[in-house]
């Protein structure tokens, strides 16, 4: 008998895989984010069943409004969704990449399956409040919570540093060849 | 009354492997970045799973655990998208089969 | 004067010395070489005439002295010198003759450019017989043996550019070899069987009473006593050393060498060497009831004597008539040895060494004075020419041929024929002595009537006088060639006493007894008879010209013919013996290029074909295997670097394989 809590799991679940298949299959690469991000959606509603709702809350403001944003810029900053006839999206051996992971998924599969440590029954209703979160983030986890701090500070200015257009690349010498795109497979020479 | 948590574990299986085969099967960088930022959802998804149908709930861990990890693949998208844009900017390309200088 | 037989060994050193001094002496150092020779053979004369005197203190007399050479594996092999009278004439003997010889060389050698060479060899042939003679030991006198054959060589082949004389040489070194096997094994065989090679040794030695019982006692091949058989086997040696038959062809070739050479070594003491190795070797072969060795020395003598006799007659070269007359005496020599005694041999032996030196010597003088002339057809008239030369020779030549009273070959020769006479065994080798004697007479008649008689020859530059230095050793050996016989006369046989250890009767009577006068007319008779036919053929019917043939080849043309060619005896030898040697050595040289070389090179290719496979294994399987695997190595690498190629994505797929693998391994470790 399925119970309305099963529906509605399965129902979020193919939801999620779904669009996460799409995410890595579609030739486009602004559909793939913004499917990507309907994928980040769909975790946050399981997070939400889960009874971990800050948690779900969090996902959809940092993951589905932050970094879905984010690949999209970096898309358009790349061009990358110029579609070149002729040009598959694809790596020339992706069905071997492919193999690797249904490898993967063969192997935890099985582990889940077969252990008898997991076949246990649900527990009571978990609460995650909020009020607990900021206690515990201010008391036990207070130094990782500053190292977060200090990590995004770093990662942010790195960011910047790293993406950010340089003099020397806005005047270009004469002795440097005129850079051109590579084709694939194609040996880049540093120089 | 619930769904079983081999059920989530599944689910989580499942995602981490569609990121995997992504991040392996795709020519642009950036796909392989969501492939990996899908490969930590389904981490997370697995952290807050167990969190629930573990004994002591009221500890927080897995919550804590999955906060924290948002908060660093944040922090690890912007930065790997801006070694993106500054690979782009060098080499005018951003398929990662041609990023071979490392080869030998 | 007590133990003079501990220094006896300085009689041959001394010439040693001189020898090896002389050696290093450069050609132009004549005179040096010349005084150190008869400087050191002079010596040793003094020092033979005080051994000689010591030996007349006692009758009878012996010392030996001996030391221990060397030593194999705990035995001993001693060494030593005996003195005793044997020794005592032998050493006088050699000594003086060689002194003697020495300085007559000073004149006969003195244009000669290898003068130096010439003393050197002659003392080292000085040292090795006079080595020979006072040696105790079977070994020191094979040493000095071997030594004196050596010196023969060298100084037959004095002149070596000669090719005859090179062949001489050679011919005389190779025939007494073949004697000298038989000597070594003689000797082998007494030292195994008697266990010492020293003669006298306290009783222990291997002529004394002990042994020789032994030695008679075992009998070996044939019925024979040991002691027979091992003196047949020395008498081997002897055979070839003093030119009996059938080993006599080296010593008429040997007068290729210098007539100093000849008289001294080749009619005085060399070939005398054999005669006194049997008086030495005396107790062995006499020793046992039925001394068969004996017997076999006699019939070799007689017969000898009367062979080389014969021969004698035939011949026109003046050396080589006097070298057969040399071996027809040894022969006596021997046949007195077999039928009287040690005595008897050696008296002859002495007086023979006299005599025929001067022969020798004389005949050198003629050769000298005639600028190298040596046929005695195309001689003449040397008796005006040469008076000193001519009263030595015909001395020397009476003595020789035995005439009566005066001259000492006659008293040695009635010694040896008084012998014949009483033995018992057969009377056929005084029959062969008396032959002998006759054919004697009759050759040295038809030499000296051919050479000193008659019309000088014609040729460019008439005969002279040689010096006083060679003349003078000719006159003292006339003068001994006369008185020596006097000292063993049946009227005082002093020599023979001496000899024999006893003391000397002086008995005047013995000389006209029964048989010892009709041994005189006897004598007296064969002599003149021999003397009247010599005159009458060759004195009146003196040749005009060389080509002339001899009176005898006119009347006995075949027997002629055989006597000159010496009985064809080289030419048999030369068409059996020498040609069996020479298809021996040709089968050998054969054996040792195919069958050794080949074996050798069988050896050789087999060790180059294991190189060879060798190598292949080494190059094919050890380099080969090892490029292999080295190659592979690199396509391993190759095949590795694969994987390295730069890529991310392949990096991250290769994870994901690896923790798949994790993943599996876990579950079923676990399962």
């Amino acid at each position: 008998m399925v119970m309305p809590n099963e529906i509605a799991f399965y129902l979020i679940a193919a939801f999620t895989v779904a669009f996460a298949v799409a995410a890595m299959t579609l030739r486009r690469l602004v559909h793939c984010a913004l499917c990507a991000a309907a994928a980040f959606a769909g975790l946050a509603m399981i997070y939400l069943k889960l009874d971990a709702e800050f948690v779900g809350f969090a996902q959809l403001l940092v993951y589905v409004g932050a970094i879905a944003i984010l690949i999209v810029f970096a898309v358009l900053l790349t061009r990358g969704d110029e579609v070149r006839p002729g040009h598959s999206q694809s790596s020339p051996s992706w069905m071997a990449g492919v193999a690797v992971a249904v490898l993967v998924l063969a192997g935890m599969a099985m582990a889940l399956l077969l252990s008898p440590s997991l076949q246990r029954p649900a527990p009571s209703a978990a609460v995650a409040p909020v009020k607990k979160i900021g206690e515990e983030l201010m008391t036990r986890y207070v130094l990782p919570l500053e190292m977060v701090g200090v990590l995004l500070t770093g990662a942010l200015l790195g960011a910047v540093v790293i993406a950010m257009r340089e003099e020397s690349e806005v005047k270009r010498p004469a002795r440097w060849p005129a850079p051109r795109r590579a084709e694939p497979g194609e040996a880049i020479n540093l120089r | 009354m619930n769904t079983p948590l081999t059920h989530y574990l599944i689910l989580s299986a499942l995602l981490f492997s569609i990121g995997f085969a992504g991040a392996v099967a795709r020519r642009s960088a950036i796909l392989v970045l969501i492939g990996i930022e899908l490969m930590l959802n389904a981490a997370n998804l697995n952290f807050i799973a167990f969190w629930r149908y573990g004994p002591h709930t009221e500890a927080l861990t897995g919550v804590m655990f999955v906060l924290f990890s948002i908060a660093i693949a944040a922090a690890e998208a912007a930065v790997g998208l801006a070694l993106v844009i500054a690979i782009y900017r060098q080499r005018k390309t951003a398929q990662v089969d041609c990023l071979d200088a490392l080869k030998g | 004067m007590e133990h003079v037989v501990q220094y006896l060994w300085l009689i041959p050193a001394l010439p040693l010395v001189m020898a090896g001094w002389g050696a290093l002496l450069k050609r132009d150092r004549r005179r040096l070489a010349a005084s150190l020779a008869i400087g050191g053979v002079a010596l040793s004369w003094l020092l033979s005439c005080v051994a000689f005197l010591a030996s007349l203190s006692a009758h009878p007399f012996r010392e030996t002295w001996s030391f221990r050479w060397f030593e194999i594996a705990e035995t001993p092999v001693p060494l030593g010198w005996v003195l005793d009278p044997l020794t005592a004439v032998m050493l006088m003997m050699v000594a003086f003759l060689s002194l003697l010889i020495f300085i007559y060389s000073l004149g006969y050698m003195a244009r000669d450019d290898n003068f130096t060479r010439f003393f050197c060899f002659m003392s080292l042939f000085a040292a090795a017989m006079l080595g020979l003679v006072i040696a105790n030991s079977l070994l020191l006198l094979f040493i000095c043996w071997e030594l004196v054959g050596l010196c023969s060589y060298l100084l037959i082949g004095f002149w070596f550019e000669k090719p005859a004389a090179a062949a001489a040489a050679k011919k005389a070194f190779i025939v007494t070899r073949i004697g000298d096997i038989g000597l070594l094994l003689g000797m082998l065989w007494l030292y195994s069987r008697s266990g010492t090679l020293l003669f006298y040794d306290h009783g222990h030695g291997c002529l004394e009473q002990s042994s020789l019982a032994r030695l008679v006692a075992g009998t070996t091949v044939g019925g024979m006593a040991v002691s027979t058989a091992i003196s047949l086997l020395i008498f081997a040696g002897a055979v070839g050393k003093s030119g009996q038959m059938p080993l006599h062809v080296w010593l008429p070739d040997a007068m290729e060498g210098p007539t100093p050479v000849s008289a001294l070594i080749h009619a005085a003491t060399m070939v005398a060497a054999g005669v006194f190795l049997v008086a030495r070797m005396f107790p062995l072969m006499s020793a046992g009831p039925h001394p068969g060795a004996l017997q076999v020395i006699t019939w070799v003598g007689a017969v000898t004597a009367v062979f080389a006799a014969a021969i004698a007659v035939a011949q026109n070269d003046i050396k080589r008539i006097i070298a057969y007359s040399t071996i027809s005496q040894l022969g006596y020599m021997m046949m007195g040895l077999g039928v009287g005694g040690v005595a008897v041999g050696m008296f002859h032996l002495i007086t023979h060494a006299f005599f025929k030196s001067l022969l020798f010597l004389g005949a050198g003088s003629v050769i000298h004075g005639s600028q190298g002339e040596r046929d005695i057809r195309k001689m003449g008239g040397l008796k005006k020419l040469m008076p000193w030369t001519f009263a030595t020779y015909a001395a020397g030549m009476m003595a020789l041929c035995g005439v009566p009273l005066f001259f000492s070959g006659f008293w040695s020769k009635d010694d040896i024929l008084r012998a014949a006479w009483n033995w018992p065994v057969s009377a056929i080798p005084f029959c062969l002595g008396a032959a002998g004697m006759f054919l004697t007479a009759f050759y040295m008649t038809r030499q000296v009537s051919w050479v000193f008689f008659g019309k000088p020859a014609d040729s460019r530059a008439p005969a002279h006088e040689s010096p006083a230095v060679m003349t003078i050793p000719l006159a003292i050996l006339a003068v001994f060639a006369v008185l020596g016989g006097f000292l063993g006369t049946p009227a005082w046989p002093w020599f023979q006493s001496f000899l024999n250890g006893e003391k000397t009767p002086f008995t005047p009577a013995a000389l006209v007894a029964g048989p010892q006068l009709d041994l005189l007319l006897l004598s007296t008779l064969v002599v003149g008879a021999a003397f009247f036919l010599g005159w009458r053929i060759y004195s009146k019917a003196a040749l005009q010209s060389p080509r002339e043939k001899d009176p005898l080849e006119k009347s006995l043309p075949a027997l002629f013919w055989l006597l000159q060619n010496k009985f064809f005896i080289d030419e048999i030898y030369a068409a059996t013996v020498i040609r069996l040697n020479t298809a021996f050595s040709s089968f050998a040289d054969w054996m040792d290029r195919v069958i050794w070389g080949g074996a050798v090179s069988a050896v050789s290719a087999l060790t180059f074909v294991c190189a060879r496979i060798n190598r292949a294994f080494d190059e094919l399987g050890i380099n080969a295997g090892f490029d292999f695997g080295c190659d592979e190595l690199r396509g391993a690498g190759g095949f590795l670097s694969w994987m390295q190629n730069g890529r991310v994505q392949h990096y991250l797929r290769i994870a994901g394989l690896g923790l798949s693998l994790l993943l599996l391994a876990l579950i079923w470790g676990c399962a």
